[in-house]
C-alpha cells in the first residue's frame, strides 16, 4: 500500500511539473534565435557579401548553425573574429581574406552615364540619382562594401581610404619608448 | 565677507612655478611675419571660410562663419592679404592638419569699423547671437562657444554664477595678470553674463596664491557698484576645474552624466568675460589672447598675442635657452608637446612652456602597478584610477565604463602621484577615444542595418506589386481572349487567336534592341570622354620619356592589360589611371 502511495505522489509531482514546464515553454517562447542576434550585433553590417552569404544576417545565421567558420568577414577584422570567438567559445583563426582600411566609394561624376545599375547594387541605398542623371554617393551612409564596382559599365566608381582627420583621430595605446643607450648610439655611429 | 567654503576630495600640490612670469606687466607681442588661423577653434561645427586667396582683410574681419548653433565665428587677427586657405599643422597631439586661413600681415594692423553693441536695447537672443558672431568662446581651455552657455535652464532656477579665476595649473599666469591689469573689463563682462542668466549670486573664485589679482578684482567690483563676491579658495590642484570650483564655492557636487546647469550653476573663465566685454563695448571680436611664455626661458612673461601667431616665433620674445627642445602648450599637468614648433597660437593656448630635459627630466621607466591606491586618494573625482588602468590596459572597455571613465577630467593627478610612474591619463585617453570610435561605428552599423532591411522590404514589396499588376493584366488579357475566342467561335473563325499573339512577340525584339543600342552608345560616349580627359603631364615629353612609355605600353598589351595598340597610343595613361 505504502509503495503505491509513493508512486502515486511521484507521478502526480511529475504531471504537475511537466504541465508547468509545458506552459512556460509556450508562454515564454523566445521569438527568433537570440544567438543570431548576438552574432549579428558583432558583424559590421556592411552587407558586402565577402563572406559568401548575401548579407550580414544570413552569415550570422550560418555561424549560429555551425555551418561556417567565424573568420570570413574582412570588414569586421581580427577584432570581430576575436569577439565572435569569445561569444561562441570557438577558437580564434586568422582572417580568410586580407584586412582592409575603411573605405568609401566615390563616383567620377564626369564619366557617369546615369545607368542606375550601381543604385540597384547598393545594399544600403547610399547612392542617389535617376536614369540618365548623374549619380552620387552619400559618403556618410556608404559602408565601403564595393558592391557597386562590378555593375558599373563605365568603371567610374573608385574606392578611397577614409583619411585620418581631427574628428576621427584616436589616442594611441601608450607604449614605452625604447631608446638606445648613449654609449650604444655612439658605437653605432662609429 | 565671510563665507563657508567646501572641499573636494583628492587633489595634489605640484610646485606652482608661477612667480617667474608675474614680474612684468602684459606686453603686446609684435606682429608676426605670417599668421595661420585655424578655422576650427571651438567645440562644435567647423566654421566655413568666407574669404578667398588674394582677398584683402582688415583686423577683426570675419573669415570663418559659424556653422550651426554650437560653433563660433573666426576673424582676421590683423590686416593683410589672404595667401592661402587650406590644410595646416594644428597644435594638437595628433600632429594632423586642418583647414586654416593663412594671412600675410601688411603691417598697418588696421581695424574694421568698430561699433559698440547696443546692450541696453538688445534682446537676450540678440546678445547671444552677437557673442557668437564675435567668436567668444571659453578661454579656460575647453573653448566651448560661450553663447551656448548663456541660456538659462527653464526647469531649474539659476542660483549661482561661478567665475573661474582659480588658474590652478603650474606655470600659467595669464588669468592672474589679466585680473591684475584689466579687472574692470572683466567685471563688466561678468555683468553681461549676470543679466543674461539672472542668477541669485555671482561668485568669483581665485586661488589664494594670487592676492594681487583678488585685490584688483575686489576693487573693480566695488568701483562698478556690483554685488559680486570675490572668494579666495585654497591653492590645490585642480581647484580650477569647473566641477571642483563649483564644489568648493557652492558645496554642490555635479553628478555623473549631468551638467552644472542642472543644479542651477554656470561657470565661466575670467578671460571669457573679458573678451565678451571687449566685443560688446568696443566691437572687437576675439582676435588675440593673453599667453604666458615661461619654462626654459630667460625672460618669462605674459603677452597679448594675435591668434594664428607661430609658436616658435612667439617664444623668441621670452628668449629661450639654447637647450630648449620643444614647446608644451598648456601647463605641465594637462598640456602636451606640440607636434612642431611652428604651429599657430589658437584661442585655447593659455601658456607656452619651453621644454628642456633640465626642466622636465625624462621619467624613469614605467614599473608595474603595485595597487598602492595613491592615485585613488589623489583623484578629485573619487574614481579608482588603478582599476581603470587595469581594464584600459586590457582593452576591456565595458569595465572602464562601469568604473566611470567618462567622469575623468584628465587632470593628471593620478599620474603625478603614481610611484610606479605609470602614464595613467594616457591609458584613459586611449580608452575614451576607443569607446567613442566604437560607439560611432555601432551607430553606423545600426543605420546600415536598418537601411539594408528597408531596401529588402522595398524590393519585396515592389516584386509583390509587380506580380499583382501582371496577374491583373494576364487576367484581363485572358478575359479579353476568352471574349474574342467566344466571338470568333461564334463567327466560326479559329486562326484569329494565333494572329493576335504574333505582334506581341515582334514588339519585344525591337524595344530590346533599341535599349541595347542606347546602352552601347552611352558607353562609347563615356569612353570617349574618359579618353578626352587626358592627363596634362603627357604634353611636353622628352623623346626618352616617349620611348619609355611606348615600351611600357607594348609590355602591357603583351600582358593583356591594355585594350589594343592603337588605343594605347591614343591615350597612353588614361586607361591605367581610371582603373
Amino acid at each position: 500500500m505504502d509503495i503505491l502511495l509513493a508512486i502515486a505522489i511521484m507521478a502526480l509531482g511529475a504531471v504537475v511539473l511537466g504541465a508547468a514546464l509545458g506552459f512556460a515553454s509556450i508562454k515564454f517562447k523566445v521569438e527568433g534565435d537570440p544567438l543570431v542576434e548576438k552574432i549579428e550585433a558583432i558583424l559590421p553590417q556592411t552587407q558586402c557579401g565577402q563572406c559568401g552569404y548575401p548579407g550580414c544576417k544570413p552569415y550570422a545565421e550560418a555561424i549560429a548553425k555551425g555551418e561556417c567558420d567565424i573568420n570570413l568577414c574582412p570588414p569586421g577584422g581580427m577584432e570581430g573574429v576575436q569577439r565572435l570567438a569569445d561569444l561562441l567559445g570557438r577558437e580564434v583563426k586568422p582572417l580568410e581574406a586580407e584586412e582592409k582600411p575603411k573605405q568609401v566609394a566615390i563616383i567620377d561624376e564626369n564619366t557617369c552615364i546615369g545607368c542606375t545599375l550601381c543604385i540597384q547594387a547598393c545594399p544600403v541605398d547610399a547612392i542617389v540619382g535617376a536614369a540618365k542623371q548623374m549619380h552620387t554617393i552619400i559618403a556618410q551612409q556608404c559602408t565601403g562594401c564595393e558592391l557597386c564596382l562590378p555593375p558599373c559599365p563605365v568603371e567610374c566608381i573608385r574606392m578611397e581610404v577614409i583619411p585620418e582627420t581631427l574628428d576621427n583621430w584616436k589616442w594611441k595605446f601608450p607604449v614605452i619608448e625604447i631608446k638606445a643607450a648613449p654609449a650604444q648610439a655612439a658605437a653605432e655611429i662609429v | 565677507m565671510l563665507m563657508n567654503l567646501f572641499k573636494f576630495k583628492g587633489g595634489v600640490k605640484p610646485p606652482t612655478n608661477k612667480t617667474q612670469s608675474t614680474g612684468r606687466p602684459i606686453a603686446a607681442a609684435p606682429l608676426p611675419s605670417h599668421l595661420a588661423v585655424p578655422l576650427h577653434q571651438s567645440i562644435g561645427g567647423t566654421p566655413r571660410p568666407v574669404v578667398a586667396v588674394g582677398d584683402k582683410v582688415l583686423k577683426g574681419q570675419l573669415i570663418g562663419e559659424a556653422d550651426g548653433w554650437i560653433s563660433a565665428a573666426v576673424h582676421a587677427p590683423t590686416s593683410g592679404t589672404v595667401v592661402a586657405v587650406g590644410p595646416g599643422k594644428q597644435p594638437h597631439p595628433s600632429g594632423l592638419d586642418a583647414d586654416c586661413v593663412f594671412i600675410e600681415p601688411d603691417g598697418r594692423d588696421e581695424w574694421i569699423a568698430r561699433q559698440p553693441f547696443d546692450l541696453v536695447n538688445a534682446t537676450p537672443d540678440a546678445v547671444r547671437h552677437y557673442l557668437q558672431q564675435s567668436g567668444v568662446v571659453g578661454l579656460g581651455g575647453a573653448v566651448f562657444p560661450t553663447h551656448g552657455k548663456l541660456t538659462p535652464a527653464k526647469t531649474v532656477p539659476m542660483q549661482e554664477l561661478v567665475i573661474n579665476g582659480a588658474e590652478c595649473e603650474p606655470f600659467i599666469t595669464c588669468d592672474d595678470l589679466l585680473m591684475r591689469e584689466r579687472a574692470i573689463d572683466i567685471v563688466r563682462g561678468i555683468g553681461v553674463f549676470r543679466d543674461l542668466l539672472q542668477p541669485q549670486k555671482v561668485l568669483i573664485g581665485i586661488e589664494d596664491n594670487k592676492p594681487e589679482a583678488a585685490a584688483a578684482m575686489r576693487a573693480a567690483v566695488e568701483a562698478c557698484g556690483e554685488d559680486f563676491v570675490v572668494v579666495q579658495v585654497p591653492t590645490l590642484y585642480p581647484a580650477g576645474g569647473a566641477k571642483q570650483l563649483i564644489r568648493v564655492l557652492t558645496g554642490k557636487e555635479v553628478p555623473a552624466a549631468k551638467r552644472s546647469t542642472d543644479l542651477g550653476v554656470q561657470c565661466f573663465n575670467v578671460a571669457t568675460a573679458y573678451t565678451a566685454w571687449r566685443a560688446i563695448a568696443h566691437g572687437e571680436p576675439v582676435v588675440s589672447r593673453i599667453v604666458t611664455l615661461t619654462g626654459n626661458v630667460r625672460q618669462p612673461g605674459n603677452y597679448e598675442v594675435l591668434i594664428g601667431t607661430p609658436m616658435d616665433e612667439l617664444l623668441q620674445l621670452a628668449q629661450p635657452n639654447p637647450d630648449t627642445d620643444g614647446i608644451v602648450m598648456g601647463g605641465p599637468m594637462m598640456g602636451f608637446l606640440v607636434p612642431e614648433p611652428a604651429v599657430p597660437v589658437i584661442k585655447a593656448t593659455n601658456c607656452l612652456i619651453a621644454h628642456s630635459e633640465r626642466l622636465f627630466p625624462p621619467k624613469a621607466p614605467e614599473m608595474p602597478c603595485i595597487r598602492c591606491g595613491a592615485c585613488a586618494q589623489a583623484c578629485p573625482h573619487e574614481l579608482q584610477p588603478f582599476e581603470l588602468y587595469w581594464h584600459a590596459r586590457a582593452k576591456d572597455f565595458g569595465k572602464t565604463q562601469q568604473y566611470h571613465i567618462f567622469d575623468c577630467i584628465e587632470c593628471g593627478c593620478c599620474s603625478f602621484v603614481c610611484p610606479s610612474r605609470i602614464p595613467l591619463v594616457q591609458y584613459f585617453r586611449f580608452a575614451k577615444s576607443e569607446i567613442w570610435a566604437r560607439e560611432k561605428e555601432k551607430k553606423a552599423a545600426d543605420e546600415a542595418k536598418t537601411r539594408f532591411e528597408f531596401k529588402q522590404f522595398r524590393e519585396e514589396r515592389e516584386k509583390a506589386e509587380k506580380a499583382e499588376k501582371l496577374a491583373k493584366a494576364a487576367a484581363a488579357q485572358a478575359a479579353k481572349k476568352a471574349a474574342e475566342a467566344a466571338a470568333a467561335a461564334a463567327a466560326g473563325d479559329a486562326p484569329a487567336v494565333a494572329v493576335a499573339e504574333k505582334p506581341a512577340d515582334l514588339t519585344v525584339d525591337p524595344a530590346e534592341a533599341a535599349k541595347k543600342a542606347a546602352i552601347a552608345a552611352a558607353m562609347a560616349r563615356a569612353k570617349a570622354q574618359r579618353e578626352a580627359a587626358q592627363p596634362k603631364n603627357t604634353d611636353a615629353l622628352t623623346p626618352e620619356q616617349a620611348r619609355d612609355m611606348a615600351e611600357i605600353e607594348a609590355r602591357r598589351v603583351q600582358a593583356g592589360i591594355a585594350d589594343a595598340p592603337a588605343e594605347a597610343a591614343a591615350a597612353p595613361t588614361a586607361t591605367k589611371t581610371e582603373e
